[in-house]
């Protein structure tokens, strides 16, 4: 259908855009708009109240803010950068550089230095939308390295009034501008989002750069309109279900269901009001929908696991009995079958019981469908949150692919397994191990990169995932990383990601990184602790200590930890148990380039960075002593020198112990 | 919702910044034989933050209290040149002194502790609220506009010091450094032309310090709101105050910008004691 084939008894006036063929962003906003003016499009929560933004009010925003993007300068082909938590600021901002045939390319706040140089210039972004003073400051620190830049457009100005600088813009006096725009070319703004092309590019997102430093993957408005449309085809989603904005739009993830499936449907976005409130602001909301990468249900798994130590033996003991009976109904209930009268009855009253007031307490009570992905989620963190009936389904899929290819149907779960392809993908897997996939949400190409381009995608349009799997039941497995993927000296296939999974599956671990398995010296494991659950059992425990470094390296804490190892490797095959770990003495961090900003760990600067400690751990050493240079947030860094204690678990038998918890981990 | 920048001001003062604003002229406090305060003059000037530090007994706390209205001083006199002809405080009540705008935060810490802090912080507009008794029991026209008009500007106190996450939370069950916070907002509330903030920083670690001093610079540099505060934390004094005080026995006995005091003898005398200096 073309754009002149706008019906004729429909005048086409500056707020009805041809928008008889929305396939692209701006065109849904604008049919949105026309549909459903005053139908709330995006809600934040500000002074305590939460402040709706209707549907037409978010047209016209975007419309004015396009204006403004042109005033300076941006046109089609560009590329404008955003900096900033989720706010309707930063959708309005991405809607608008749409409509200019531009496209966004979402930073993670919590980004520094190189990072968001690197970034920038190789997306050659000259305007850049930052949310706040902290975002601009950190702009402003770079401009020497980003010649290009010549705006930076802030919507936050608390902090920034004294600021006297001609790079900045005020959010509001650019959609004022724009507004007096539009004054003098009214239908421009209609004309340009007819002029748009579903093939053109509509975000960039950064791939999270295990490897390497990340690159930037082109998708355009059909790859995320072709992947929401089939999301949905699979789960249906109205648009009166709920929505809480939370993790950042420069994730894919994000993009996905907030954009994609959102506006696709029509369903109302939520921003919490501040990090601190979003838990709360999340209770309120009560969502319907929600996908979080693991660390998120591994933090909620944490966060029931420590209260439950805590509670009495009554209610301990409650939730023991509901958690099993709903660990059976799971079981039937993700193969699809029908439990007899009994057992669903049985399962009633434990939800009523048990299940229902944890995910009260969660605010996972509306919850018809909850997504994991962007890492492997291991299998009993699965396990637990099915028992607690929630919908909870595995996604594959790569940043590449816009995030999502391969899911669970609803009734067709396995806890092992991350689902079949959604509709119209196509899965294979190569005979080297590779999952390859082809769909119409494969990306465009990596901005400015054909070379890495051409290596991801092959001349029949397989994208090239990188990742080793097998297909168990017509269910894809995903064994690791192709490079990951190892192999006993009895030449058994297995992933360090499995082993790394069932040791984070303790409340203590927050990261695991397991080395060697390929000869004889068997596996290792490089720990470290959650300081927030093991700081709150060191308090149970009366164990007093002082920073994080303290904690970690009290021999207490090693012996819970080499309890919790010894408990992991009750789950695992002989072949591949952990014999002997070390505690690090910090957290993983971002800054220091150990994980990167969606927490997958970044498996060859670990090995690089600490590798005396992966010799002393591969030779078999009581303990190892490190040097390390820390880097901080303001760019110092600092030498520091430590003795970390290896222990090994030879010989090592639990002291008998209540159980902590009250269902069972494999 | 447009924009995001503040919409209220918070403060009270009329001067232009810079000019004077708290004039202290001589004043003598005695409880019975006891000399507290022994002709104290100082000047606070309209957007600076004006510290008072001194020896434990020195009279600072006495100082404030003169200000507040809470004790009256026996000769001088306190001016608030916030209307023409200026105020003597030493003449008025306590209330009359919060109604032109001198709020104050205490030592130990004084808020309804089993109230809110969005209770507590509402309580702080009280001032500003005019009382119809039937209208406000029905919650009626003018008395729910304005309760809701007053609540914005408590929200963005709320916002401004970051307290979001615990407004509907009973003031009592807070961490100490919060509850501090919060009677910082309590008294920001008020709209305040001076703000009064009595060791605001005490028994707090270096982490929660760090926050409020970064809190009441916010506070004065954003807002414009004169504070003068007492603190012992010479560190904390002499990173964010413009102008410092030192009283030692009732007497002032250094007054300037930090660095100056910071040099002088007779305050190295007072703080370190007398010949250990050298």
């Amino acid at each position: 259908m073309s754009l002149m084939e706008a019906p004729s008894h429909e005048i086409v006036t500056a707020s009805a855009p041809s928008v008889d063929r929305p396939d692209t962003f701006p065109r849904l906003l604008a049919d949105r708009a026309r549909r459903d003016p005053d139908g709330i499009a995006l809600q934040e929560k500000r002074y305590g109240v939460w402040q709706p933004v209707t549907w037409r009010q978010y047209h016209d925003r975007v419309r004015d803010f396009a204006h403004g993007l042109d005033l300076l300068d941006v046109g089609p082909g560009d590329v404008v950068g955003v900096l900033g938590d989720n706010r309707p600021e930063w959708l309005i901002a991405e809607l608008a550089a749409q409509a200019l045939g531009a496209a966004v390319v979402g930073i993670y706040p919590t980004s520094v230095g190189d990072e968001i140089v690197h970034i920038l210039t190789t997306a050659r972004a000259r305007v850049v939308v930052a949310e706040d003073q902290e975002q601009v400051d950190k702009l402003l620190g770079l401009r020497d390295q980003l010649p290009d830049l010549h705006a930076v457009v802030y919507y936050d100005p608390r902090g920034l009034e004294a600021y006297d600088d001609n790079l900045l813009r005020r959010f509001t006096d650019v959609e004022e501008l724009g507004a007096q725009d539009r004054g003098s070319r009214p239908a421009w703004f209609d004309e340009r989002v007819s002029a748009g092309d579903a093939a053109d590019a509509a975000i960039i997102c950064t791939t999270s750069g295990t490897t390497s430093r990340p690159k930037l993957a082109v998708l355009s408005h059909e790859n995320l309109l072709s992947m929401g449309a089939r999301l949905l085809q699979l789960d249906p989603l109205v648009a009166e279900d709920r929505y809480v904005s939370v993790l950042p739009f420069a994730w894919i993830g994000e993009q996905m269901l907030a954009l994609a499936v959102g506006m696709r449907v029509g369903f109302t976005i939520s921003f919490p009001e501040e990090a601190e409130t979003a838990r709360a602001d999340m209770r309120e909301i009560g969502p319907h929908v929600m996908f979080g990468p693991p660390r998120i249900w591994e933090s909620m798994l944490s966060d029931v696991q420590v209260r439950l130590a805590e509670a009495g033996w009554l209610k301990r003991a409650v939730f023991a009995w509901g958690h099993r009976v709903g660990e059976r109904g799971a079981e039937r209930r993700v193969h699809g079958q029908r439990a007899p009268w009994r057992e669903r009855a049985l399962l009633a009253v434990a939800d009523l019981v048990a299940l229902r007031p944890v995910r009260e307490q969660l605010g996972l009570t509306r919850l018809n469908r909850a997504y994991t992905g962007g890492a492997p989620l291991g299998p009993d963190v699965f396990r637990f949150f099915q028992a607690l009936k929630i919908n909870l389904k595995q996604i594959y899929g790569q940043t590449e692919i816009c995030g999502i290819a391969v899911t669970h149907a609803d009734d067709d779960v396995r806890f092992h397994t991350v689902g079949r392809p959604t509709p119209g993908t196509e899965m294979r897997i190569a005979d080297d191990g590779e999952i390859l996939l082809r769909s119409d949400a494969v990306f465009q190409e990596y901005l400015h990169n054909p070379e890495a381009t051409a290596g991801a995608v092959d001349a029949d349009g397989w994208l090239h995932t990188g990742d080793a799997g097998y297909l168990d039941d017509d269910h894809l497995v995903v064994i690791d990383r192709a490079k990951d993927v190892r192999r006993t000296p009895d030449g058994d296939m297995f992933s360090p990601a499995f082993i790394e999974n069932k040791l984070k599956f303790s409340p203590f671990v927050e990261e695991a990184v397991a080395l060697g398995g390929e000869d004889d010296a068997g596996i290792t494991a490089i720990l470290t602790i959650d300081g927030q659950t093991t700081g709150n059992w060191a308090e149970h425990n009366h164990l007093s200590y002082t920073t994080y470094t303290d904690l970690s390296q009290k021999p207490e804490v090693q012996e819970l930890l080499a309890a919790e190892v010894f408990s992991a490797n009750q789950d695992l095959p002989d072949s591949i148990r952990v014999v002997r770990f070390v505690v690090l003495h910090k957290p993983f961090d971002p800054d220091d380039d150990e994980i990167t900003r969606t927490r997958k760990v970044r498996r060859d600067v670990i090995e690089d960075r600490y590798h005396g400690v992966v010799t002393a751990l591969t030779e078999g050493f009581d303990s190892v002593t490190i040097h390390t240079t820390v880097t901080y947030q303001d760019g110092t860094r600092a030498e520091r020198e430590l003795e970390l204690a290896i222990r090994s678990m030879e010989g090592f038998s639990p002291a008998p112990r209540r159980r902590r918890f009250g269902w069972s981990a494999g | 919702m447009l924009t995001r920048a503040y919409r209220h001001e918070l403060n009270g003062s009329r001067l232009q910044r810079g000019a004077a604003q708290l004039q202290v002229d001589d004043v003598t406090l005695r409880f019975g034989g006891v000399i507290a305060l022994d002709g104290v003059s100082l000047l606070v000037r309209q957007g600076s933050i004006h510290a008072i530090i001194g020896p434990n007994g020195a009279g600072k706390t006495s100082l404030l209290n003169c200000i507040s209205g809470l004790y009256r001083p026996q000769g001088g006199q306190i001016l608030l040149h916030e209307q023409d002809p200026a105020a003597d405080l030493t003449s008025l009540r306590s209330h009359r002194i919060a109604s032109l705008g001198v709020a104050r935060s205490f030592q130990n810490i004084e808020l309804f502790r089993h109230l809110t802090v969005l209770e507590n912080l509402m309580l702080g507009r009280h001032v500003h609220m005019s009382h119809r008794l039937v209208q406000a029991l029905v919650w009626f026209g003018p008395a729910r506009d304005q309760e809701i008009a007053h609540r914005e500007l408590v929200e963005e106190v709320i916002e401004l010091l970051e307290i979001q996450a615990v407004r509907h939370s009973p003031v009592g069950a807070l961490a100490y450094g919060i509850q501090k916070r919060v009677e910082l907002g309590r008294a920001l509330c008020l709209q305040p032309a001076v703000l009064l903030l009595d060791e605001p920083m005490a028994g707090m670690n270096a982490e929660e310090k760090e926050d409020m001093a970064r809190f009441i610079l916010d506070v004065n540099e954003l807002k414009n709101v004169t504070v003068v505060l007492i603190e012992h934390d010479m560190d904390v004094v002499m990173d964010i105050s413009d102008h410092v005080t030192v009283l030692d026995f009732g007497r002032v006995i250094g007054d300037g910008p930090p660095v100056e005091v910071s040099r002088s003898q007779a305050v190295i005398d007072a703080y370190l004691g007398e010949g250990d200096a050298a």
